[in-house]
């Protein structure tokens, strides 16, 4: 039986998560995932992952859900929930989940593929780990500029590589024509 | 922390990715599709720091970081694109958006 705190977490991001499925508002649909991640991020600091915790918080729940709020009250009339309900593609969508979550279901809970153990067990082929799990932040920069080094620069250029596409493609196209 | 076991996590994750990818299938709303495809993102992260922690091991937090720089600029990209198609056909409901011309 898990601890209180973690299925309280759980169960407060699956509900929020079926609300962003099941909600037929998109800025409803918003809240719900915001309400979902931070509940994975809650589920981060269980995990002992605090800087995961708050960097899922801060860019994930901050800045990524205010864009997604910007662009759908920018872009999403109100009137669109008065329109029949898809029936036959929800049918789909149900039967697909409960595929789905059986088959979760089997393979973590009943199957035995994952081992039991709590947190701490090191297993024999990880005995000589060179990077032993830190829950500190300064266990990510070590890391990060010794063996991820190239990973973290080709990480920078995607960001900038990103920046330069956003911009290029939120140039009016009239004005180009111009 | 001591009575919850991997498998909880997993079946976290799991049960996420499988609401996620509900969502992709049933709604219409090309904002809330990409919202579900953020949240089968998540479910995998979830799944990744999970095993990290119970591996002891500190690569797969490693790896999470790298997906959430690479989540944040793709969420940019994608909504400078959702937007730009909203300019040119004035819609962003998949049913509606059937055609590749104008």
């Amino acid at each position: 039986m898990p601890d209180g705190l973690f299925i309280f977490f759980a169960a407060l991001t699956l509900g929020a998560a079926s609300l962003l499925v099941l909600s037929r508002n998109a800025v409803t649909s918003a809240m719900g995932m915001i309400l979902a991640l931070v509940g994975v991020a809650a589920d981060f600091f269980l995990l002992d992952a605090y800087f995961l915790g708050v960097l899922q918080v801060l860019v994930y729940a901050g800045a990524v859900m205010v864009l997604f709020l910007f662009v759908i009250m920018l872009l999403t009339d109100t009137a669109e929930s008065a329109e029949a309900y898809p029936w036959k593609s929800a049918a789909l969508g149900l039967a697909v989940f409960f595929f789905l979550a059986a088959g979760a279901i089997w393979l973590f809970v009943w199957s035995g593929a994952v081992p039991g153990t709590a947190a701490g067990a090191t297993p024999p082929e990880l005995s000589a780990n060179p990077s032993e799990f830190v829950t500190a932040a300064k266990g990510f920069g070590r890391l990060l500029y010794t063996k991820y080094l190239l990973p973290l620069e080709i990480a920078g250029f995607l960001l900038l590589v990103a920046l330069v596409g956003v911009v290029s493609l939120s140039k009016d196209p009239v004005e180009e024509n111009a | 922390m001591e009575n919850t076991t991997l498998a909880h996590h997993l079946l976290l994750a799991g049960l996420l990715f499988a609401l996620g990818l509900t969502g992709v299938l049933v709604r219409r709303n090309l904002l809330v599709v990409y919202m579900c495809l953020e949240l089968m993102l998540t479910a995998a992260t979830l799944a990744l720091v999970a095993f990290s922690r119970f591996n002891r091991t500190m690569d797969g937090a490693i790896f999470v970081f790298f997906i959430i720089t690479v989540a944040a600029a793709e969420v940019a990209v994608g909504l400078a694109l959702i937007v730009a198609l909203y300019r040119r056909r004035g819609s962003v409901k998949s049913d509606e958006l059937v055609t590749l011309r104008d």
